[in-house]
């Protein structure tokens, strides 16, 4: 059984359209489902505004979702009472993007660090500064670092500090929330590195989002693909980096950076931009700007369908049941 | 790959020299020095500020024929030394100014957090009361409580107080506003903080900034309200020496040439306000560049 799943979870914003519009929905989030694995890592990628971290937040708990749900080790995180949702925000942490954002600049590292800790468990100071230490140790910051303040750390030496409270509690579940996205790239496969030992060492599960593919390739179990709020294709991660089937991953895959400059790709280039969540297109949200739409994708919606051994969401695969279905246009 | 040495910094002085260019000296010399004769006034001042000789009434400066050395700075309409009750003076302003600035300080910042942090409808009911209040005219409003409770040293700290939290309240919960959505806030309901937590550890630290800045600004507000107070005789009761109040007793002077019993007290006020105002404006830029548009 599956650490965490997610199922058919929604978000929706509401939104007022203008000074006398009426009021519109945001399907943000539009029932997605996914299951994380203990040990294992779940990447989740897509463009900005397409709900991977409104997926963060419910999984987090910072935001209720407005359908579906989230089972976490077999319970349902809505039927649980005070205690056991305690007990979900102490197995499940985050690290998030920014972080010159995420640590609070008025307070040292070692209370920034020990605050999980001091907040959840009855502890002394000494047993404190000992946990402190020890978490210092484990992103391999010195010890000194804990009497420090924020402003004095570099981005990378910051995302080990967000690493090091993340861990405080000893969760299960890390939701990694773009966590290189704003660093340099000289600095990103280090602290990808330290998160992929880290889970080795610790067991960890990862929630990765983030909109770089390389990253999400080199850090996931399995990936799920998102488009406007839903979940456009998902399966094992080597085989969807390599064979991607939904039009979409396709044309994520090929804007991609190749490994090396001898390979040569055939670049997709996607027309227009994502429509706003607001008035998402009809039928397949992505037919506006998919190369291969078919009559049939404006008005029906593709489910996800298991394809050789991975789910996607798209009428190119199982368009043999409707004889005489219109040829993929190229 | 090579793992690049990233050094972890000890400390840095050439912050803080950074840190003091354009440092309005001047201003700061004559705050502290208000603020030294305020605290060493019983030292300093000659003579007693509230008992007077009739005899020595409307002595003028030492410096002007009929001046002599024993009152540097004349004696007022009942013969009281204009030095010492300009001493003490200081120390009325400059107590009511700050307790009173803090006072502001104290429930603008907290009602601006609250308000800004919990949003709804506790937002909503202390955004219009800041309104409402806002709208009033701050002296008159000032007078009007005063002729409630009575004028004395407490009553004036405790109603200007009253009066201007609103502006704290204001600026502190549009700082809140913003501060909520950074990353740190939202990881610390993660961690299981409870609200008042995140509101004392890691709300108010951050807009302590922006509250001293305001209060430095606040301050020539207060003191000018405060002599106005005074002045109009609903502020420090005679015959305590108030800056404002002795404006108001050397008023009538002005026109027979008693000049320093209101050029005096108004140049100190004028100075005090002035001295709150420059470092204020110094201090905004420094510390807070999101407040310079106010």
């Amino acid at each position: 059984m599956a650490m965490l799943e997610a199922a058919a979870l929604s978000k929706h914003f509401r939104a007022r359209r203008g000074l006398f519009g009426g009021r519109g929905v945001v399907r943000a989030v539009d029932g997605v489902s996914f299951a994380i694995e203990g040990g294992r890592t779940l990447g989740v990628v897509g463009e900005s505004g397409c709900g991977k971290t409104t997926t963060a937040k419910l999984v987090l708990g910072l935001e209720e979702p407005t359908e579906g749900g989230i089972r976490f080790e077999g319970c349902d995180l809505n039927a649980l009472d005070a205690a056991g949702r305690r007990n979900y925000r102490k197995s499940v942490q985050a690290v998030f993007q920014d972080p010159y954002a995420s640590l609070n600049p008025r307070m040292r590292v070692g209370a920034i660090i020990a605050e999980p800790l001091v907040t959840n468990e009855a502890l002394t100071a000494k047993e404190t500064r000992r946990a402190v230490l020890r978490l210092l140790d484990l992103v391999a910051l010195p010890a000194r670092s804990a009497d420090l303040f924020p402003h004095e750390f570099s981005g990378g030496q910051r995302q080990r500090i967000a690493i090091a409270r993340a861990l405080a509690l000893s969760p299960k579940l890390v939701v990694l929330d773009e966590p290189v996205s704003a660093l340099d790239v000289s600095i990103r496969a280090q602290i990808l590195n330290l998160l992929r030992d880290l889970q080795r060492e610790l067991g960890l599960s990862y929630l990765f989002i983030a909109h770089d593919l390389a990253a999400v390739a080199h850090m996931s179990h399995t990936i799920a693909v998102m488009y406007l709020g839903k979940i456009v294709e998902s399966g094992e991660a080597e085989s969807l980096v390599r064979v991607p089937k939904h039009p979409y991953t396709q044309a994520l895959f090929s804007a991609a950076l190749p490994s090396s400059p001898e390979e040569r790709r055939d670049e997709i280039v996607l027309a227009g931009e994502v429509p706003s969540p607001l008035r998402p297109p009809s039928g397949c949200r992505f037919h506006p700007r998919c190369p291969s739409a078919m009559e049939r994708c404006k008005d029906e919606a593709p489910v996800l369908e298991e394809i050789e051994g991975r789910l996607v969401a798209c009428h190119l695969y199982n368009c043999v049941a409707l004889p005489g279905a219109p040829e993929r246009q190229t | 790959m090579a793992m690049r040495s990233e050094a972890v910094p000890l400390s840095s002085r050439g912050d803080l020299v950074r840190g003091l260019e354009g440092f309005p000296l001047l201003p700061v010399t004559i705050l502290v020095s208000i603020g030294l004769v305020a605290a060493f006034a019983g030292l300093l001042a000659p003579y007693d500020p509230e008992v007077g000789s009739l005899a020595l009434r409307f002595h003028p400066p030492a410096w002007q024929t009929g001046g002599s050395i024993d009152h540097l700075l004349g004696t007022d309409h009942l013969g009281r030394d204009v030095l010492s009750r300009l001493i003490f003076g200081a120390r009325v302003s400059m107590v009511v100014g700050f307790t009173a600035v803090m006072v502001a300080g104290a429930i603008g910042t907290c009602l601006g957090i609250v308000s800004g942090y919990l949003g709804g409808w506790v937002d909503q009911v202390i955004m219009r009361v800041t309104d409402t209040w806002l709208a009033l005219p701050a002296l008159t409003f000032a007078i009007f409580l005063t002729a409630i409770v009575g004028p004395s040293e407490m009553n004036i700290v405790i109603i200007l107080g009253a009066v201007y939290w609103t502006r704290y309240a204001r600026v502190i919960r549009g700082e809140v506003l913003s501060l909520k959505q950074r990353e740190f806030v939202r990881l610390a309901i993660v961690a299981g903080c409870s609200k008042v937590t995140i509101m004392r550890r890691h709300i108010l630290p951050n807009v302590l900034n922006s509250a001293i800045v305001l209060g430095t600004l606040m301050l020539g507000v207060v003191i000018v309200t405060e002599a106005s107070l005074s002045f109009l005789g609903v502020g420090v009761p005679p015959p305590k020496p108030a800056w404002g109040l002795m404006l108001a007793d050397g008023k009538k002077g002005l026109m027979v040439g008693y000049w320093w019993l209101t050029v005096l007290p108004g140049s100190c006020i004028m100075l005090m306000v002035l001295s709150a105002n420059l470092l204020g404006d110094w201090l905004r830029v420094k510390l807070d560049p999101q407040l310079r548009q106010l």
